[in-house]
């Protein structure tokens, strides 16, 4: 080999280890800044300087206007709330700069948010694994079961917005559900059901054939042979997919803009006239919280402490419940091994 | 070209020194008839006309080469082959006890509860040891206590096993060694008491200790139960069984009291495989 060649060699050896290398590390820092910015500016928000340390109102009270004002030389900045108290104390007329959504908290939306992801889990959840069942255990490998799997391809891809406006037309419209937390759990549940699928299926056909055969073998059916010798040990599988499913449901906006979101409603889900109502009632949600106070109002320098508080939160929230859901696995996990 | 020769078959000398294997009956009843049996995997058949009587109470061995079919036949006697996409019976019948399996009648449950089944990779169920032997039962609808626990013990004596777990029967049955998941697989099928055990390849992989003890215990459940078992390994096959099917290539070569295939057989295709000559 000649000294040219094996130079060159080197450079490319060099330069395809630091490609891949900054590529890699590429993401760890935009990450990190993701991370560290709504991590900085959330916790301006989330916490305070002084006992108890945590802004309780952000996280207990729902969305207020904030009205900014100076008087007697002083620069007031009060809450919808605050500032009608003030009112009946100092008789006086001001010039308040009104921000909306810009005071109190966000717990509305808390509220909604988990509703969303609970309802529509548990849709994904149990449809997605009965189909997987049905694919992996019971399904033969024929012409209508490939249009099936291309069918759930394509479910996979297809953009949420689109399923925001087939949630709309179906179940807003057709159906007269309007904006409502019925409507949005079967946007949200239809949005992950192809991922929910595909990750049961692939964690059904993990448990080894042997103890279908086995269990087979000794007499059981092929339900109970399902039920007690395939299923609970996909499970560990099943749930480490859905805690994809919960992070997209609680953070995707477009499919719950025109189904379940409210911009603003002063009643929390709980005060229905009738328990029915319930389920036919628009929420308050937190990626459409953030997606009204950072586009749909004038911004200025009061409106960044809700954005990036309630940015904060949802981001939390999804670690949290992506790390009870990690934790349920480990322990339904350590009885199994094979 | 199956050669059955009942009147002459002598009986075959004791495999281990266990006991005197008693005289077979001259005109036995069969447990189960294969009568011009040919199997396909979709367009590829694997079994041509196989004719075969498994008499009752004796550990039949079916032996050959890779892939020459015996598996195949073994899993047609509970119908594990209906699980496989385009497996048929496409020619013939197989008969337990007189009684066509393979009937449109048939509950294929209640099959595969009287023809039990032990399979080559040992396959205990990911829980206790106790509860592994208790799935047959509880799946069959039997809740009470007592009887479970007396079946399970029955069963884990009977596979000779009890000594050796009767402390730990909460365990996980994965942590007994590989020889102890595979008896305890035998447990697990006598527990529900079946009439004929089919055994694929058991031993294939235990070590040598592991294989006598489950060769031992084959030689016992004889005894009470029909036992047709698939090995590669012939010495296995002259050591406990009382009667072995040749098999090559799809076909039945030859059938016969173990002693006999084994000092004089009639083929000369038996003798070469038997002799080593190819295999």
């Amino acid at each position: 080999m000649s000294k040219a060649r094996r130079a060159r060699n080197r450079i490319a050896q060099t330069t395809a280890f630091w490609l891949f290398r900054f590529a890699t590390y590429a993401i760890l820092a935009a990450a990190t800044y993701i991370f560290l910015d709504i991590g900085i500016k959330g916790s301006r928000t989330l916490f305070t300087t002084h006992a108890p340390f945590i802004n309780v109102p952000f996280f207990t009270q729902g969305p207020q206007t904030l009205f900014v004002f100076d008087h007697e030389g002083e620069k007031y900045t009060l809450s919808d709330r605050e500032f009608r108290v003030w009112k009946t104390q100092h008789p006086v007329e001001v010039e308040a700069t009104s921000v909306a959504y810009s005071a109190g908290g966000v717990w509305p939306c808390i509220v909604g948010t988990g509703l969303l992801v609970i309802g529509s889990m548990i849709f994904a959840l149990a449809v997605g694994i009965c189909s997987a069942i049905y694919l992996s255990e019971y399904s033969h490998n024929t012409r209508s079961l490939r249009l099936i799997r291309i069918a759930i391809l394509n479910l996979a891809g297809v953009p949420s917005i689109v399923f925001g406006l087939f949630g709309f037309g179906l179940f807003v419209i057709f159906f007269h559900w309007n904006v409502s937390l019925l409507a949005g759990w079967f946007t949200l549940g239809l949005m992950i059901l192809p991922a929910i699928i595909t990750a049961s299926e692939e964690s059904l056909r993990a448990v080894p054939n042997g103890l279908r055969e086995g269990s087979l073998a000794l007499g059981a059916t092929k339900w109970q042979t399902i039920r007690k010798n395939v299923l609970p040990y996909a499970i560990p599988g099943i749930l480490t997919s859905s805690i994809l499913g919960i992070g997209r449901v609680a953070g995707e906006t477009a499919p719950i803009m025109f189904t379940a979101a409210y911009a603003l409603r002063d009643e929390m889900p709980w005060q229905v006239q009738r328990w029915t109502d319930f389920v036919f009632q628009g929420v308050m949600a937190l990626p459409y919280h953030i997606y009204v106070v950072s586009s749909k109002i004038p911004q200025n320098e009061y409106t960044e402490r809700v954005q990036y508080g309630a940015a904060c939160i949802l981001l939390l929230l999804v670690f949290a419940i992506a790390l009870a859901s990690i934790i349920l696995r480990e322990r339904t996990r350590k009885r199994l091994s094979w | 070209m199956v050669v059955m020769e009942k009147e002459q078959i002598p009986h075959p000398a004791p495999p281990l020194e266990l006991q005197k294997l008693p005289e077979p009956e001259p005109r036995q009843p069969v447990m189960i008839n294969v009568d011009d049996v040919d199997f396909c995997y979709g367009a590829h058949q694997v079994l041509f006309d196989v004719n075969l009587e498994i008499p009752p109470r004796a550990v039949t061995a079916f032996i050959g080469p890779s892939g020459c079919g015996k598996t195949t036949l073994l899993r047609c006697f509970n119908r594990m082959n209906d699980l496989i996409d385009g497996a048929r019976i496409s020619a013939g019948r197989v008969r337990l006890e007189g009684r066509d399996i393979y009937a449109p009648d048939v509950d294929v449950v209640d099959l595969r509860r009287r023809v039990g089944m032990v399979f080559q990779k040992s396959n205990p169920f990911p829980k206790s040891i106790y509860d592994n032997v208790a799935y047959g039962l509880r799946v069959l609808g039997v809740n009470k206590k007592s009887r479970i626990n007396e079946a399970v013990e029955k069963s884990l004596r009977a596979s000779a096993l009890w000594d050796e777990v009767k402390d730990r029967l909460e365990t996980s049955a994965y942590g007994l060694s590989g020889g102890q998941q595979q008896r305890l697989c035998i447990a697990r099928a006598l527990a529900v008491e079946p009439e004929v055990i089919l055994m694929d390849e058991p031993c294939s992989a235990l070590d040598p200790i592991a294989t006598a003890k489950v060769e031992e215990l084959i030689y016992q459940l004889r005894e009470n139960f029909t036992i047709v078992i698939v090995t590669h390994n012939m010495q296995q096959a002259g050591r406990c069984s009382n009667y072995t099917a040749f098999f090559y290539l799809g076909r039945l070569i030859e059938f016969g009291a173990t002693s006999k295939i084994f000092s004089n057989p009639s083929q000369r295709q038996t003798e070469d495989y038997i002799t080593g000559r190819f295999g």
